[in-house]
């Protein structure tokens, strides 16, 4: 048997600033949080932090090692790659086209996502059928080789990249609004609404997206570290951002010959990759947990 | 029917439990007594927030963190109930106190037929069963069909291999009673036992409780917000707002001539088919928060009779026989507010 | 006599559920429930017509049907001499604004993420109503202080409120737009009983003042009684019996409203009433009973009740019932308990 009920009080602040003030409290999402923005700056400020020139070659520093290990020096803190190119100034360029590939995608996919998901959820019948059955025939699909394959037919090249992968990635928030659409529909502000003779249109944007927003931010953090992990292994195969420009997934690629004699080339980069997957996830899961009541206490 | 015996099954002094949440402690219970005669039905009326349910959850032991029990004594059956493990507290829950839920379609496990659920509290709290093999589980196959009858449940037999979704919602209810009383319990607390059924099934489940109190002589504790039901089916009735108890007494008594201002606006807000085309006089306002109230009458922000005199901490006292209420008006106002 | 404001014919509501492939494959029949069956009433200008019956008897299915949130399978609706039922959509929208609805939850009815002044604007805003963000404003301000808050609410949101203040926006949002005819459905079942007085009184008042005129749904038959002019009871879909409430509550004729009538817990009441038993529950909506749906559980009931359904009869001035047995006169309560 259950417990009997307990009422609260009401809070009497905002529930968007409730939610925030419970995500600040837990300690490592916040610091992830922190993290991410970190990573944020420096790939809008990266002329301005990169201590050198990313693509300047300099063969006499070929596989320099880091710093710290006998044969470095503190302008090339991370060492060099086999070009002689320095490892911190080219993850922080290459921050860049994590960032811009993970936010773009994401944000043209979530916008496809609620739009699809909303129609599909909101008004069903054949509507409902078409996008649901192109959800299930997308997700059919292994992710990478079906971009993988796009990017053989559309060639390499940072647009094309995000091309790619906004293709199927629409599907992910498209679902998720969908389903939450469909619970929210039978709410009775929602048929309140109708009776007030609200058209479909402010139902769906004004009524239901505003309360089926949270879930969808969530899954779109989480997804941002998918999609850069995607671009990263584009990268790696040599479908991405075409050299000399700067990518994490191609610079663990370009290490990968000289992984015994040089760790350094393949493993920063792997590292910075592994850093900011990470911290979207942890973020990611303190959001939802910010915004999901049950969490709180 | 079973005279009630002497002396009280269930005696209650100055239990306080409290919340505490992010603003701050909720008080929910603020100083409790309660009495239950051996064999009486005692009603307790309040509104979502009186504290009528933390209460007896708070008795039954059932208060999880943030909540906690900060004061008070709960002597049942001779024995304090405070100072029990949590292990030999599970042995008398459900055994000698019982207890059903407002919502019998979330208290019963979904995943389990009525008659798993109905073994259970046989297995756990029934001494008189034969100690293992075919024969016990004939026993308690036996007693469960036995329960659903004592619950008008036709074709008890079929029924034990249904789960809770095969029911309606006023066979639910009654599948929980079966279930609560399986193990005859000496006291019965009904969580609202009607207020998700409709009348006419309410009517049917009301009576089920009083037939089976005159059959089994237990003790029943009523949770209600509804008075008819209580002035129905109760013999004393004990009136909660805001955390404590403001009037107590025979039913017949309180309800007939009520001394709290509190319960006479109660009654007064029940619109009546004989009151058509009278105003009916609702009390004004709302419940205040339970978080930093000060001591004084917590009523009388809504009291029509209130006074300087109430914003000090007010007692129960003796409002005639066998009753008392908390209100310092008691021997004053009462013929003026008639 | 001049013609009702509202005039129900024949209305019908069908619900069809789409049985899965397999199930169309193998040629099974798509479900059918019949919510509302072949309903015809008129509820007067100024008038409260109350519709009362047990959960799952169509009472709500009726009043959204009537506002078409749900479309009628058949049946015609004329609304202050337009016929509602055929409109096209934008004509539709336009009547939306002389009918609206006030829902039982008050929680799920308002939109969390929007403030109060956008929830009671909303209407306005829809219908072109006002001029502007202040006249807007100004509207919303007026209402929101005629159903007894106050403008410094305007910019919370509701879950800052308690559910007798948020049923208050979600009156206001109703009212915003000057109607004449709301659907009150259960509009106080789910607040405690001070805060239900609360609100009945003000539904009342805002009624008297506004000239309005209610469908008022209800399983609470002493809400009911204390509010309505004439009363219609439904039972499975149906309206069994419809009167002046006087006739409805003193001498009911129906088997089931006589049922209905005798449920009731009063207060006045101490014990030792005569109550008539209703056995079972209510049938289940896919598979109604052949004949009159009620003789499954009427105490009076004969093999024409199985076979055959009642018409409706004509008992007094305004005063219908559908019942094969209503030329005897048969009380119920004396029959059963002689």
């Amino acid at each position: 048997m259950s417990d009997a009920a307990v009422t609260r009080p009401t809070p009497s602040q905002s529930l968007l600033l409730r939610n925030l003030a419970v995500f600040a409290e837990n300690r490592l999402a916040a610091g992830s949080a922190i993290l991410v923005l970190i990573f944020v700056a420096l790939a809008l400020f990266a002329p301005l932090i990169a201590p050198q020139d990313p693509n300047a070659t300099d063969l006499f520093r070929r596989l320099q090692p880091p710093a710290w290990q006998a044969g470095g020096d503190w302008a090339h803190v991370l060492g060099c790659d086999a070009l002689g190119r320095d490892i911190l100034s080219r993850i922080i360029y290459g921050s860049r086209v994590s960032m811009l590939v993970g936010a773009t995608v994401v944000f043209i996919a979530t916008s496809i996502g609620i739009l699809a998901g909303l129609a599909a959820g909101y008004l069903g019948g054949w509507v409902d059928t078409i996008i649901s059955r192109t959800v299930d025939i997308l997700l059919g699909f292994p992710y990478l080789i079906f971009a993988i394959g796009l990017m053989a037919m559309m060639g390499a090249g940072l647009g094309n990249i995000i091309l790619a992968l906004v293709y199927k990635e629409w599907v992910i928030p498209c679902r998720v609004v969908r389903a939450e659409t469909l619970a929210t529909r039978e709410q009775e502000y929602v048929e309140a609404a109708r009776a007030l003779g609200a058209s479909n249109r402010h139902i769906m944007l004004r009524e239901i997206l505003p309360n089926i927003l949270s879930p969808v931010i969530v899954v779109s953090t989480i997804r941002m570290a998918n999609v850069i992990i995607l671009e990263a292994s584009l990268s790696f195969l040599g479908l991405g951002v075409q050299p000399p420009t700067a990518s994490w997934g191609a610079m663990v690629a370009d290490g990968r010959a000289f992984i015994m004699q040089a760790w350094w080339v393949s493993t920063f980069p792997g590292l910075a990759i592994l850093l900011l997957v990470l911290a979207l996830n942890v973020a990611s899961q303190g959001l939802r947990d910010a915004f999901d009541p049950r969490f709180h206490e | 029917m079973t005279a009630p015996l002497p002396g009280y099954l269930l005696e209650v002094a100055g239990l306080r439990t409290a919340f505490h949440t992010r603003a701050g402690a909720v008080r929910a219970v603020d100083g409790v007594d309660v009495i239950v005669r051996r064999g009486e039905c005692l009603g307790v009326v309040g509104e979502s927030g009186s504290g009528k349910s933390v209460t007896f959850a708070s008795v039954m032991g059932l208060i999880r963190p943030p909540g906690q029990i900060e004061a008070g004594t709960v002597r049942f059956d001779g024995q304090d109930l405070r100072t029990l493990s949590p292990r030999q507290m599970r042995a008398i829950r459900g055994r000698d106190i019982a207890m059903t839920m407002q919502d019998a379609l979330t208290a019963l496990n979904p995943a389990l037929t009525v008659g798993e659920q109905i073994s259970e509290v046989l297995e756990a709290h029934d001494e008189g069963l034969p100690r293992r093999g075919p024969a016990r589980r004939r026993a308690i196959t036996d007693r469960a069909v036995e329960m659903l009858r004592l619950v008008g449940i036709p074709s008890p037999t079929e029924r034990l291999r249904q789960y809770p979704h095969e029911f309606s919602g006023g066979m639910r209810q009654r599948m929980m009673i079966a279930i609560a009383l399986s193990s005859r319990p000496k006291l019965l607390i009904a969580d609202e036992p009607t207020t998700a059924l409709d009348v006419t099934i309410q009517a049917q489940v009301l009576e089920l409780i009083a037939d089976i109190r005159a059959k089994l002589g237990m003790s029943v504790v009523l949770i209600t917000h509804d008075l008819a039901v209580v002035a129905e089916h109760c013999d004393r009735v004990m009136v909660m707002y805001a955390g404590e108890v403001v009037e107590e007494g025979p039913t017949q008594a309180v309800i007939g001539d009520p001394r709290h201002p509190y319960t006479k606006g109660l009654l007064a807000s029940i619109p009546r088919p004989a009151l058509r085309g009278e105003k009916i006089h609702p009390i004004t306002g709302q419940v205040p928060e339970l978080i930093n109230l000060p001591e004084q009458c917590r009523f009388h922000s809504r009291c029509p009779e209130a006074g300087l005199g109430c914003l000090a901490r007010i007692h129960m006292q003796s409002s005639g026989p066998g009753r008392k209420a908390r209100c310092i008006r008691l021997h004053d106002g009462g013929e003026a507010h008639g | 006599m001049a013609e009702p404001l509202l005039s129900v014919t024949g209305l019908t509501k069908v619900y069809r559920g789409t049985p899965s492939i397999v199930g169309r494959l193998m040629g099974r029949p798509t479900l059918e429930v019949k919510a509302v069956s072949d309903v015809s009433l008129s509820v007067e200008r100024g008038e409260i017509l109350g519709l009362i019956g047990e959960s799952g008897c169509g009472k709500s299915t009726l009043g959204r049907t009537i506002l078409r949130l749900h479309e009628p399978t058949r049946g015609g609706i004329r609304f202050d001499g337009i016929d509602v039922s055929s409109l096209p959509p934008h004509e539709m929208k336009a009547m939306r604004r002389r009918m609206q609805i006030i829902f039982q939850d008050p929680y799920a009815s308002l939109n969390p993420r929007r403030t109060v002044a956008d929830i009671v604007g909303l209407p306005l805003r829809l219908h072109g109503l006002a001029r502007g963000k202040a006249e807007t404003r100004d509207m919303v301000a007026a209402i929101i202080e005629k159903v007894g808050l106050k403008t410094a609410h305007l910019d919370r949101y509701p879950h800052q409120f308690s559910g007798g203040q948020r049923q208050r926006i979600g009156i206001a949002r109703a009212l915003v737009s000057r109607p004449e005819f709301i659907v009150c459905d259960e509009p106080v079942s789910a607040l405690d009983v001070s805060i239900q007085a609360q609100i009945i009184e003000l539904l009342s008042d805002l009624k008297r003042d506004m000239g309005l005129t209610y469908l008022f749904i209800s399983h609470d038959i002493s809400v009911i009684g204390y509010l309505s002019d004439r009363v219609a009871v439904m039972y499975l879909g149906e309206v069994v019996e419809i009167g002046p409430v006087q006739a409805i509550l003193e001498r009911p004729r129906h088997p089931y409203t006589q049922t209905l009538m005798s449920a009731v817990p009063k207060v006045e009441a101490q014990g030792g009433r005569h109550r008539v038993r209703l056995m079972g529950d209510l049938p289940s909506p896919l598979d109604p009973p052949s004949g009159c749906k009620f003789h499954t559980r009427c105490p009076l009931a004969t093999d024409l009740c199985r076979s055959q359904s009642p018409t409706s009869q004509t008992l007094g001035i305004g005063h219908h019932a559908s019942c094969h047995r209503l030329g005897e006169d048969l009380n119920l309560q004396e029959e059963v308990t002689a």
